[in-house]
């Protein structure tokens, strides 16, 4: 018998963390001379007040909800996928190479043609450090840290050299055509006289976010071959004795992890900033972990703790905007988050197991009298 | 002896571990110079009282009195200075350690170790004139059997000063004849009055060994009685709580034709160390051949082979037709679409996923069988919970829920849920390793009879066990294994446990000497060490 009811596990525990976290931020904010409310109310109307403010929420939102997902997947193979970084940074060399170089007649075409490239270079990039460790052993962990740093390098590489606008002084690739470039909320909510998201980089790519997070609920939950990244996931012995084939799972886990990651860069490249510029992943690769990890690595779990992070996100831009509040502090409130979420997972835990173990026991004797 | 005070007396112990109350209301008297056993079945609570003894855990009530004054024994050290000493299942020793530096390692006298080491060998010395405890004080405890790396746990108490000693199933990885010799050092030990407890699941060792027996149920103490005055019938009924029947009831076997062929078979592992030598045998439809021997002797690697995840080299057929050994087709689910199915020695590790839901277990290997599916890429999640549900009716499994995890079942429950998916598969082979380990009474019953009637179906079996009683009972043919080689078959009638201990030892005829010394020298020199395979 499970020792807690299932909602407590998936969302008690997560809001009890963040509250945790919350009430350690008021502090930290407390001792820089800041008033709390005032900062947690500025972050709420920053993030969640307006349409524009949601605009922003909503496009990191995106952002983390493929990475988040891209970290899950990998969890349940027991991959520790911490190369989510450097795999939307080569999704974004796809997503240019896709959009830059073939003529596209519409943008949905180009949308569909750039997500796939997008994941074909994300996979890719992942499918090195993945061979390794299925063939030689490497610890995944290891190789994809490494292999973060390799892909930023390349981008260097390439982004002051072949992918340069000759006689540019920056680091960027030319504007995507028109063709390419993918509707904004502003576009799509735009209702005659009322434009909602005016100016917000959040774009359709947030919807195939959403579709995401289904087809990975469905492939985790709902395919023999989730089963088979499930089972090796929890055992690696009880896999090979079921005639799973270790590579495989290896193989096929890291490729989807590494495919969405890189599919973060239709949101960023082509929906965003509509060229590829220099370290346009932000961070959101390893945010990824935070919110995988939070999301409890279920995609629907992952969906909700990327928005808590987009508002995060925005929320803290907006603090850093108009207190003296500094940005760096923004990062201390996330990390604080991260902190309780995941690595204090179970110190709220185990209390909160004994709470329902002696509130079932009071209940069953009660009974039994 | 109404004067002397017990040397453990435990009142009233509880303990729970969240909703499982795996100790209730225990007391017990242990009267100094006696072996008392104490008997149950796993999950009894045996295990979970000797660890509040030793400190590890804390009851929640209770009174322990050592010697008649009472002690609490908050942590390990606690338990030594009140002299109890404990011989784990599992040894806690450091293998690239020589045997003195095991025994003084946590007892140093001082900073400086030559002193303690010097001392050390002295005391080992007398200890091993006064209870037959020999050892050599400089092996290294990788080289030296398991035997001896028990003797050393054993020493390390006496060490401690220790009076009384607590094993927790010794016998486990032991042969008979070293079984045999230990029980003899107990006895030694008792001569000059130490008290010991002995935790056991074999009736057989309660009988022989001990004064009293205490036999456990579901954390409670339902008898302590004295050995003398009872029998192994009586004892298993208080341990189940009814009536077992002891032997397994089976007609003769009607063989039929050759199933299985394995012929020169070697497996080398990763290591590089040579694991199944040579080994050829055949098994008939209709037949079940028992491999017996000592674990770590290269049967898991034979069953290993056999369910399709090791390599090997030789030729093993079924049906006639030859499977493959090293290549594509060397993997679990080839060996399933040939009819092998296979109920691995260690559920929790490779049989069962312990968080999975029981219905997700029942698909574990057969995931891909046309009835799990719903389509090319769906599986029909609600067809295998259809299916747990027939399965677990069928083979009594309790609580019959599909959506509990099968970390939550029982030993016995969990074994019945892997045996239900394999033997309902309809195999023509059924490999089937150490069926009833961790395994209660009352469910070993109904699973011998579930092996017996798959036999009458006509299907062959090969049933791999270290419990020797298990394979006599069960078995047609017995062939039994040492150092990767097959010694010898025998047939049940007529062959005996001693007979056979010989041949888990490596040996054809009785040898001049002590049998457990002989045994002894022949497992160190085989290099067979079981206890790192657990």
């Amino acid at each position: 018998m499970d020792v807690m009811p299932k909602w407590a596990d998936v969302i008690l525990i997560p809001l009890i963390s963040i509250l945790l976290a919350a009430i350690l931020s008021a502090i930290v904010i407390l001792a820089i001379g800041e008033n709390p409310w005032e900062a947690l109310k500025l972050m709420v109307s920053g993030a969640l007040g307006s349409t524009y403010g949601w605009g922003y929420t909503l496009y990191y939102a995106t952002n983390f909800i493929f990475t988040g997902l891209a970290v899950a997947i990998a969890f349940h193979a027991r991959m520790f996928n911490i190369g989510g970084e450097g795999q939307a940074l080569i999704g974004g060399l796809g997503v240019a190479l896709a959009c830059l170089f073939i003529p596209w007649p519409h943008w949905t075409l180009a949308l569909l043609g750039a997500a796939v490239m997008a994941a074909l270079f994300g996979a890719a990039w992942a499918a090195i450090p993945a061979f390794l460790q299925a063939k030689r052993g490497s610890h995944i962990v290891i190789t994809t840290i490494m292999f973060n740093f390799i892909a930023a390098a390349l981008l260097n590489y390439l982004l002051i050299g072949a992918l340069k606008v000759p006689g540019s002084m920056e680091p960027a690739t030319a504007k995507f055509p028109e063709a390419t470039h993918l509707p904004s909320f502003q576009d799509m909510f735009n209702f005659g006289d009322t434009t909602f998201f005016r100016g917000a980089p959040a774009n359709i790519t947030f919807f195939v976010g959403l579709a995401a997070c289904v087809a990975l609920w469905a492939l985790i939950w709902r395919t023999r071959l989730g089963y088979e990244i499930r089972s090796f996931g929890h055992s690696e012995s009880a896999a090979k004795y079921a005639g799973i084939s270790p590579t495989r799972i290896i193989m096929v886990s890291m490729l989807i992890s590494g495919g969405l990651a890189g599919m973060m860069a239709i949101n960023n490249v082509q929906g965003e900033a509509e060229r590829l510029v220099l370290n346009a992943v932000e961070g959101a690769g390893f945010i990824g972990i935070a919110v995988a990890l939070m999301g409890r690595s279920h995609p629907f779990g992952v969906l909700l703790a990327a928005l808590l992070f987009g508002f995060l996100y925005q929320g803290g831009a907006e603090l850093a905007l108009w207190t003296s509040i500094p940005r760096e502090l923004i990062i201390v409130i996330q990390a604080l988050v991260i902190l309780f979420t995941g690595a204090l997972d179970n110190m709220v835990r185990m209390p909160l197991e004994r709470l329902f173990l002696s509130m079932r026991r009071a209940k069953n004797e009660g009974r039994t009298i | 002896m109404t004067d002397t005070a017990p040397a453990i007396e435990l009142k009233g112990i509880s303990k729970a571990f969240g909703p499982v109350q795996a100790n209730k209301d225990i007391s017990i008297r242990v009267m100094p110079g006696t072996i008392h056993g104490i008997i149950g079945e796993n999950g009894a609570g045996k295990s979970t009282l000797m660890s509040i003894l030793y400190g590890f855990y804390k009851a929640d009530a209770g009174e322990i009195f050592i010697s008649g004054k009472k002690t609490t024994i908050p942590d390990s050290q606690a338990a030594i200075a009140a002299g109890i000493g404990m011989v784990f299942q599992h040894f806690k020793l450091v293998e690239n350690f020589t045997v003195l530096e095991n025994v003084v390692l946590g007892a140093e006298d001082s900073g400086l170790l030559r002193p303690s080491l010097a001392r050390a060998r002295r005391e080992l010395k007398s200890l091993a004139e006064e209870y037959e405890l020999n050892v050599d004080p400089d092996a290294l405890i990788e080289e030296v059997g398991v035997g001896m790396q028990q003797r050393v746990e054993i020493l390390k108490a006496l060490y401690r000063k220790a009076d009384i000693l607590i094993l927790d199933e010794p016998t486990g990885v032991l042969t008979p004849a070293e079984a045999d010799h230990l029980f003899r050092i107990l006895e030694n030990l008792k001569r000059e009055g130490k008290t010991i407890i002995l935790i056991t699941h074999k009736l057989r060792e309660i009988m022989d060994i001990t004064d009293t027996v205490s036999v456990m149920r579901r954390g409670e103490m339902t008898a302590t009685v004295k050995t003398a005055e009872t029998n192994p019938a009586q004892l298993a009924e208080l341990m189940v709580g009814r009536k077992v029947l002891l032997r397994v009831d089976k007609k003769p076997a009607e063989v039929g034709k050759k199933i299985l062929e394995v012929k020169n078979l070697n497996v080398t592992d990763s290591q590089g160390v040579h694991r199944v030598k040579d080994v050829s045998f055949d098994i008939h439809a209709g037949e079940i051949l028992g491999i017996a021997g000592v674990a770590g002797n290269g049967q898991s690697e034979l069953l290993e082979v056999l369910g399709g995840y090791e390599k090997a080299t030789g030729s093993i057929k079924v049906n006639g037709e030859e499977i493959d050994l090293t290549g594509a087709h060397s993997d679990g689910q080839s060996r399933r679409a040939r009819g092998i199915s296979h109920v691995p020695e260690d559920r929790q590790r490779e049989g069962l996923i312990m968080d999975f839901h029981a219905w997700e277990n029942t698909a574990f290997g057969y995931h891909h069988d046309a009835r799990y599916q719903k389509s090319s890429i769906l599986m029909d999640n609600a067809a295998i919970r259809r299916d747990t549900e027939e399965k677990m009716a069928r083979f009594d499994v309790r609580p019959p829920n599909p959506q509990l995890a099968a970390k939550n079942f029982s030993g016995g429950n969990q074994q019945k849920i892997v045996l239900a998916r394999e033997i309902e598969r309809n195999p023509d082979l059924l490999l089937i390793g150490q069926p009833t380990r961790g395994v209660d009474i009352g469910a070993i019953e109904f699973i011998h009879q579930q092996i017996v009637a798959l036999r009458d179906q006509g299907k062959a079996i090969l049933l791999v066990s270290v419990e020797l009683e298990e394979i006599l009972s069960l078995s047609d043919r017995i062939a039994v294994m040492f150092d990767g080689k097959i010694m010898g078959e025998r047939m049940p009638q007529d062959t005996n446990e001693k007979e056979l201990g010989l041949l888990m030892a490596g040996m054809t005829a009785a040898p001049a000497g002590p049998v457990h010394q002989a045994v002894e020298a022949q497992l160190a020199h085989a290099g067979t060490n079981p206890s790192k395979e657990v």
